[in-house]
């Protein structure tokens, strides 16, 4: 049992999005992250879906997908090389002595404080799940005001593309 | 070009397509849409007395006419009434297109009246659904609904149609596509040639094989080519309940249905097997029993149009994504030009292991219930109803005990006569599938069997028999209990009938009958059983009801112990597989 990363392909119409999120109840298949945005063809909708479970879950997953009508090609991107990429806003309670620390931690993980008031700072960070987890852990969940993570998105490595 | 309005754009679209009949009930806001069918002859409209019963009647005339069956009903609690049909159709596989009113799109999710959000409510049980945003596309979208509903792995389709694109005030040029295509959906039909070898052989290096038909081998040239390859190699063939007529049942090697209801040669042999051709099956849990425990010596063959299908419980060895047309039509050249041959010796073998099991538990070496008793056995009904009617009738079933027994006893040896909500179990399917089945071929026999639980859930259907003059004959098999429940409640709850009796309150169902305006008769006696139902069936012109009283005690057998293998069965009340 291992994180999946399935990369669909779909139209952008309406009720696309809830058939592909009506399947995963319907067959009590769980969701971790789910990002959906237009392509560059506005007709079609990328959508990159994490879940977790073995292979032969994953392979009912990716054919029951498949065989929604809206959905038009899928590639499960964690198969072979990948990037994964997730951007994380969060809002830190900055006081005192606190706020150089912060700051620290923000540069040695690379994010940038996008927003600051004298008390908090919010800071946008880049990068794989485990990363923006890690940058959590590292400024201690007790000055965590507010959260917000896009879930993860997903590129396959080289040659290989998903596309029409 | 010629110009129209929403509503006739879609009858129109409907003529175009081949429609012949449309079940259906009118109201608020298909009230364009009724108006358009009053203007044209093209299209017949059935009015039912329920929405269900229309879902179920376009499903009956699906299921024997291999057409699509098509469905019009109003928006909220039509479209919420025609639900339990458009589900029954998904778990069966059935193609149907169900056109439903809507609200007008300016009103939507304003919870107007009569509105329900159809899209939402029937998206897990559909194959696809469309909602109509622009008049113009009306043509193009029931071509596509068509298209989809009968294609690939058949399925029921939703049409959501919001009032205001039915105006008749707004005409349209009608535009009517010769052939759509849909980018994302290529149905796979043919079958990958390596897999088709490595099937054949492996069938033909089996000692113990045996061919393992669903209701996907219905599907077009299926019957004929699964007759055609078993035949050829002399091996055994069981069916599931939704597979049954694919195969001629009264022919030797038929060895029954397999399952939870199936006859002891055909699970038997099935636990036996070295190997399993299954075609257009799903291995559901009404025919595996635990999945750990399935077969354990058999190699899986699992031909099958839905890959989701293939591997979903158990795993295949050779799974072949394609329909059984060409799957099988490749699969018999393959055997044909393959060196190899079924060992003759092994094969007489496993026959003469299976003859033996037949004589010692089959159901049609000899009556394995009791006819001692006063009270008539269900079984017997059938049994003499399919000895009245020669086996030919179209038979649509309701669910319970009455349905294993119509499945066990009427041997069917066509296809596409046998009508029976297998997957979800829909009491209340009978008549109006019956109906469906008689506007299908209006001059079959068509019988209905029931029970006196089921057949109260779609009894108003009974009116709609009297408008259309359907002759149906529905035979009441009446053990004054919700029977199938009644038999687990014996088997596991220690006979505590909980709600399955009705204290005296059934009707009188001879009277309610002649209420309609058609004939009921009553019978109690086994002596008057075969007169009774010859005086039935020999009135071709009219919609006879029987009601006849049978035995409340009778369990049906063999079944299937939960949690063992598909060989693990209790035989009779006392009786167990070793």
């Amino acid at each position: 049992m291992n994180k999946r990363i399935i990369s669909i392909l779909m139209e952008n119409d309406p009720g696309a999005l809830s058939r592909v999120v009506g399947l995963f109840s319907q067959r009590g298949y769980n969701i971790e992250s789910l990002n959906v945005a237009p392509t560059e063809d506005e007709t079609i909708s990328r959508l990159t879906l994490t879940t977790i479970g073995n292979d032969q879950k994953i392979e009912q997953i990716t054919k029951n997908l498949n065989k929604i009508i809206d959905v038009i090609k899928l590639i499960e991107l964690s198969e072979s090389a990948y990037v994964e990429r997730e951007l994380m806003m969060i809002k830190v309670k900055a006081v005192g002595s606190l706020r150089e620390e912060i700051k620290r931690s923000v540069d040695i993980f690379r994010g940038q404080i996008i927003d600051v008031t004298p008390n908090i700072y919010t800071i946008q960070l880049v990068g794989d799940n485990e990363k923006l987890t890690a940058f959590i852990r590292a400024v201690g969940e007790a000055v965590v005001l507010e959260v917000v993570r896009t879930g993860i998105s997903g590129i396959s490595r080289g040659d290989k593309v998903l596309s029409l | 070009m010629e110009k129209m309005s929403g509503g006739d754009l879609l009858l129109r679209a409907l003529k175009d397509e081949g429609v012949e009949l449309l079940f259906g009930y009118p109201g608020g806001a298909a009230l364009h849409i009724y108006d358009a069918i009053y203007r044209q002859t093209d299209v017949r409209h059935i009015l039912v007395r329920h929405e269900q019963a229309a879902t179920h009647a376009a499903d009956g005339y699906a299921r024997v006419t291999g057409k699509v069956g098509s469905v019009l009903v109003t928006s909220g609690p039509g479209a919420t009434n025609a639900i339990t049909g458009i589900a029954t159709a998904y778990m069966d596989s059935i193609p149907m297109v169900v056109i439903s009113g809507q609200v007008p799109s300016s009103k939507i999710g304003e919870d107007a009246f009569q509105e329900t959000d159809m899209m939402g409510v029937s998206r897990p049980i559909v194959k696809h659904s469309f909602m109509i945003q622009d008049p113009s596309e009306i043509p193009t979208v029931i071509r596509k609904a068509y298209y989809l509903a009968a294609s690939g792995r058949p399925g029921p389709v939703v049409v959501d149609i919001p009032k205001d694109m039915t105006d008749p005030n707004n005409l349209y040029d009608y535009v009517f596509p010769e052939k759509v295509s849909i980018r994302s959906y290529t149905p796979n039909v043919k079958g990958h040639g390596g897999q088709i070898r490595k099937a054949a052989t492996a069938l033909l290096e089996a000692k113990k094989p045996v061919v393992y038909v669903g209701g996907g081998a219905i599907a077009a040239k299926g019957p004929e080519l699964v007759t055609q390859l078993v035949q050829q190699l002399n091996v055994p063939i069981t069916s599931t309940l939704m597979g049954l007529g694919a195969y001629p049942s009264s022919d030797k090697q038929f060895i029954g249905m397999l399952g939870m209801h199936g006859t002891y040669e055909a699970n038997t042999a099935m636990h036996k097997s070295d190997l399993i051709l299954a075609v257009g099956a799903r291995f559901d849990d009404r025919v595996t029993n635990a999945l750990d425990k399935f077969c354990p010596e058999a190699k899986i063959i699992h031909i099958d149009i839905d890959p989701a299908s293939i591997s979903k419980t158990i795993a295949a060895h050779i799974p072949i994504v394609g329909s059984v047309e060409s799957v099988l039509t490749d699969l018999i050249k393959a055997v044909g030009q393959s060196k190899l041959s079924l060992d003759q010796d092994a094969l007489q073998a496993w026959w003469d292991t299976i003859n033996e099991w037949r004589e010692k538990h089959g159901l049609y070496t000899k009556n394995r219930f009791d006819t001692s008793t006063d009270m008539i056995k269900p079984q017997e009904v059938v049994q003499a109803v399919h000895k009245v009617t020669q086996g030919k009738a179209l038979v649509s079933t309701d669910v319970g005990q009455h349905q294993m027994f119509a499945a066990q006893y009427y041997l069917f040896d066509r296809p596409r006569h046998w009508i029976t909500s297998g997957g979800l179990g829909t009491m209340g399917f009978g008549i109006p599938a019956a109906m469906g089945a008689q506007f299908a071929d209006p001059e079959a026999t068509v019988v209905c069997f029931t029970g006196e639980g089921s057949v109260q859930m779609c009894i108003q259907e009974l009116s709609t028999c009297t408008q259309y003059k359907l002759p149906i004959k529905i035979i009441n098999i009446n053990n004054q209990a919700l029977g199938m429940v009644r038999q687990w409640q014996d088997m596991n709850y220690e006979s505590r009938y909980a709600e399955t009796l009705y204290e005296d309150s059934l009707p009188d169902f001879v009277k309610l009958a002649e209420a309609y305006g058609h004939v009921g008769i009553k019978v109690t006696k086994r002596e008057e059983l075969y007169e009774k139902l010859e005086e039935c069936f020999a009135m071709k012109d009219r919609l006879v009801f029987m009601d006849i009283y049978v035995d409340q005690n009778e369990h049906v057998y063999p079944m299937q112990i939960p949690l063992q293998s598909v060989g693990d069965m209790m035989l009779s009340k006392t009786e167990r597989t070793s």
